[in-house]
Parts: C-alpha cells; structure tokens; sequence
C-alpha cells in the first residue's frame, strides 16, 4: 500500500453564517483527483457559498477548509485551481485573446491561449472585444479563463447559466475533454439532468447541508418518484396526509397533486382516512420533480 | 516546475493590460490626455508670451500648473473611477480566485497611471512649446515632470478612497466635485494671486496648492520650502490612505469576510 493521496478539496464541519442567515450548516466532503463532481441543489441551497469557502473567497464560521492540503488562500493551492464564477466580470475593452494571455501569466505552467480559446469553444471571438460578446460566449471566455492556467481542478460555478442548448452541449463536450485529461472538475448546477450528464458524483445540497452524495445511477434510483393528481369529492379531512411520504402536495379546490415515491401505499392511506377521490392520475414525475421530491422529503408536515 | 508563477512577468502583463484598457477607454483617455490642453489653450494661450514682474514667463508658469492638474487628474479619475467599475462589475472577485497577489495587481495600477500620466504632461509641454512658444530648458521640463510625478502619492490614495468608498455611479461625480474646486483653488487655472481674497486664504491648505508648488519652483517662480511641500503632501497621503484603507477594509468583509 502506498501513501494515501492528498485529497484535492476537504472540508470538515464547515459552517457559514452571514448576519443570521446560515447558508452553510455543516459540510463535510472530500473530493479525490480525478473525480467530476456536480454540486446539485436549488437557488439558495448554499452552492455558491460552498465553492466560495473552497476558494478562499470566504471565510468559513467553523470547521475547516483543505485545498490541495494547504489553505485554499495559498498562492501554490491557487496555482493548480481554475475558477469559473457565477456573476463575476471583466474588463470590457480587452479581447478575449489579451485577457487570457494575461491570466496565463498568473500560474507557472499556462497552456498557449489559442489552446484555452479552442478549448471553450471562444475561437472566433477571440480577438472582438469582450463588452460586445454574448451571454453565452460570456461564459465561455470565463471557461477559457479557468483553464488557461492548466490547472488540476476546476471549480465552475454554475456554467451554463446564460447559454443556449448549442453552447450547453459545447460545454459538455469540453467538460468530458477535460475529465478525460485527468483534471478534476467541481461545477454546480440547479439541473439534475445536466449533473446526471456530465458527472460521475453527484452531491445534492440543501438549505446548507449534504443530503446525497451518491453516483447518477444510485441517485436516481432513490428518487423514481411518481407525480399523483386527483381531484377529491367533498371535504379532503384535515390530517389526511399525515405522517404519509408526500412531497409538494397542493390542493386547490379539490384539485389535490403530490409527489410520492410509494403511491400504492399513500393511496391506500388515503382511502382509509375517508378521502373519496375521482379523476386518478399516477405518473412518472419528471427529473426535476423526483429531484425537488428528494430535496423536501424532509420538509416538516 | 516551479509551485507559482514568477512576479515581474505578471507585473508586465498586467500593466500593459492596464495602459491599453485606460487607452481604450476614450472618457479617460480623452479627458487625461485633451483636457490639460484645451484647458491651457482657453486659460494661458493668450498670456503664454508674456512675463511676471519678477520674470517668470507666463506661460512656463501655467504650462506647470496645467502639467499638475494633468498628473492629479489621471490618479483621481484614473483610480476613482476604474476602480469602483471593477468592484461593480466584480472584476475584484475573479482576480481574486486566481493566484495573482494582490500587490501586483495595485502596483500595476500604479505603473500604468504613472505612464499614463508621463504621456499626458510630454504632449501638454510640447504643446506649450510648439504652439504657444514657451522656451526652457530641457532640464526645467524634465525637472517639472519628474517632480510631478513623484509627488502625485496624495492623488493616488485619493484616487483609491474614492474608488473604494463608492460605487460606479456616484465616482465620477465624486471625482469631479472634489478635484475640479481643488485645482481651481489651489490656482492651478490661473495664478493663485489672481482668486478671490477667500480663496486665496483658503489654498494654503489645500494639497493642490502644495502640490503645485513644487512644478512652479521648477520653472523658477518663488514658493514656499520644498521641504514644507512635501510635508503637506505626505500629511494628505496619509490622510486620504486612511480614508481608502478603511473603505477597502469594510468591502473586505462585506465581499469576502
């Protein structure tokens, strides 16, 4: 047996409170060369701040951060982390070309920014100046800024936002290149299909905490959920769907939807509580219903 | 390989990207580089031949004030506002990602202002030489712009406590309410001999008037102890350093605590 690796990012009971609001409630993660991690959750689950305390950018509350086994602030750590942020900008008067030459020279083995250009697909654009480019190509250039330094791991915080489904697969594409090469990559996404795409883990985040950290194929096996609707003769009894494993359960006028993971045995509940039911629909929920069914699972009655 | 990447050919890049974005950017670059001189034109072309009573030519004298209303006005405005645009536009939070020290990033800065600065005052002195006919020495403008240029530390921190005390919108004006009264009062538009009595007790106080000084014993005029200048010049750095570093600090926490 040899020397156990340094994993790339390790946080241990990390916390993340701002004023009174605790985005982040308790990580813990490690994440080893060579994985392409999706970091999955809704707006708000606390992604951005995650990606933020791996970087260095913010300050955990407690518990501690790893990159590389250094301090994410160490200059050696940044030296082998590309970046990709969410709402971050540029210099609009330079050209892709002169910004990602410029960012080459801040790691100590850049790759030449044709390469990088190509990489993210920016080549055309690679010499209009960068105020006129759009959204999408947008992000592409901060793809490009992120891998110009030839970097170990990537963080990219929600990439696709912004772009369109031709740019959405040009990224998958240069996602898969570069999992192919070896490089690590972390990158969130409110997409559950996209996380089931591109990779190989996926860590679903809620409300500041991990509440799944498992490969696509296991991941959607938890949340096959089923989408019911029926409508409901006379009065649905108060506490009818207590205690039953319901999830974004409406009822408008006796319109009553839900998502369940066991529709036999909630049905079954129902009519032994007395609910009368016509118009009965039991069908596969799509992805981000199962998703949002296994985000709010734990969600109080 | 080496663990990070070496300082000078950062420090390099990033300065050349800092001169030709100032450059690119024609409400900066048209103001440091055209307004000195249109200003000179407007204010001293008409006197430019003549001479004070104790000989000093006139438009030597302005071409001085000008060359240190140029030199303050590319480190306030340069620094004012490029920087509040970059914390808008967030420029701060990815540069901030990337293993660049922070020190070559403001050094760059610097740098780069200071060229800017060096181009604005060469252009404004041949204009006064070639079109209004002031004859110096060589020496005298070489002594004017050196003197300038190492004595503009006050309009750099200025520059930055206006940058990071506030945002992208109310900088320039900010810059302009700030910087146009203090040149006009520290008789860098016309003689400080020239204002009203009020303004001419308050210039004294002001960094512009000391700053000025220092361009106007260059081209021979009677000032005040080089000595006395620099002293109030470095009092209003510290002065101005404090007010950016405790707006820096409060953003600080704010962005990244």
């Amino acid at each position: 047996m040899g020397t156990v690796a340094t994993p790339v990012v390790e946080l241990d009971a990390v916390t993340k409170r701002y004023g009174a609001v605790e985005a982040v409630r308790g990580i813990s993660l490690r994440i080893v060369a060579g994985e392409v991690v999706a970091m999955l959750g809704p707006n708000g689950a606390g992604k951005t701040t995650s990606v933020g305390l791996m970087l260095g950018l913010r300050v955990p509350t407690s518990g501690a951060v790893r990159l590389f086994g250094l301090p994410p602030t160490d200059r050696r750590a940044r030296s082998r982390a590309g970046v990709m942020l969410q709402e971050s900008g540029t210099t609009s008067v330079l050209t892709p070309r002169e910004i990602v030459r410029l960012f080459g020279t801040y790691y100590p083995a850049p790759m030449p920014p044709e390469q990088a250009l190509a990489l993210a697909g920016l080549t055309d654009k690679a010499d209009a100046r960068i105020g006129t480019l759009s959204g999408g190509q947008r992000q592409r250039l901060y793809l490009a800024l992120a891998v110009c330094g030839n970097p170990d791991v990537l963080f990219l915080d929600e990439p696709t936002v912004g772009m369109d489904v031709e740019a959405r697969r040009a990224f998958a594409t240069s996602i898969q290149t570069l999992a192919a090469a070896g490089k690590t990559v972390l990158f969130t996404t409110h997409y559950l299909r996209e996380a089931e795409e591109l990779a190989r883990r996926i860590v679903v985040i809620d409300r500041g905490v991990v509440i799944a950290d498992a490969s696509p194929r296991e991941l959607m096996g938890r949340v096959a959920a089923k989408r019911v609707a029926f409508t409901a003769v006379g009065a649905v009894p108060s506490g009818a769907f207590a205690g039953l494993p319901v999830a974004a359960l409406e009822n408008a006028n006796g319109h009553v939807r839900f998502l369940t993971g066991e529709p036999e045995a909630v049905l079954r509940a129902l009519f032994a509580r007395g609910v009368e039911l016509r118009d009965l629909e039991v069908v596969g929920a799509n992805l981000e219903e199962a998703f949002l069914s296994l985000t709010r699972r734990e969600e109080p009655a | 390989m080496s663990a990070v990447a070496p300082v000078l050919p950062m420090l390099l890049a990033q300065t050349r990207s800092e001169l030709v974005t100032r450059w690119r950017v024609p409400a900066f670059s048209v103001t440091s580089l055209a307004l000195p001189i249109l200003f000179y034109t407007f204010f001293a072309l008409p006197f430019a031949r003549q001479t004070f009573p104790n000989g000093v030519s006139v438009g030597a004298y302005l071409l001085a004030s000008f060359a240190a209303y140029a030199v303050g006005s590319v480190m306030v405005y340069g620094f004012g506002i490029n920087v509040a645009i970059e914390r808008a536009q967030k420029v701060d939070v990815l540069m901030r990602a990337t293993p660049v020290p922070p020190g070559v990033v403001i050094t760059a800065k610097v740098i780069g202002a200071l060229v800017f600065s060096l181009f604005s005052v060469i252009l404004l002195i041949l204009y006064g030489v070639v079109v209004a006919g002031v004859r110096q020495d060589l020496s005298v403008w070489v002594d004017v712009t050196a003197r300038l240029l190492v004595g503009s530390l006050p309009f750099v921190t200025l520059g930055f406590a206006i940058g990071y005390g506030s945002g992208p919108n109310a900088a320039p004006a900010l810059a302009n309410i700030i910087y146009l009264p203090l040149s006009f009062a520290s008789g860098l538009f016309m003689p400080v001999s020239q204002l009203p009595g009020f303004v001419q007790r308050m210039a004294p106080y002001l960094p512009s008037y000391h700053y000025g000084q220092l361009a106007w014993s260059a081209v021979g005029a009677p000032t005040e102890p080089i000595g006395v200048s620099l002293a109030w010049l470095a009092g209003y750095t510290a002065l101005f350093l404090a007010i950016a570093v405790r707006a820096y600090r409060r953003e600080e926490t704010r962005k990244f605590g």
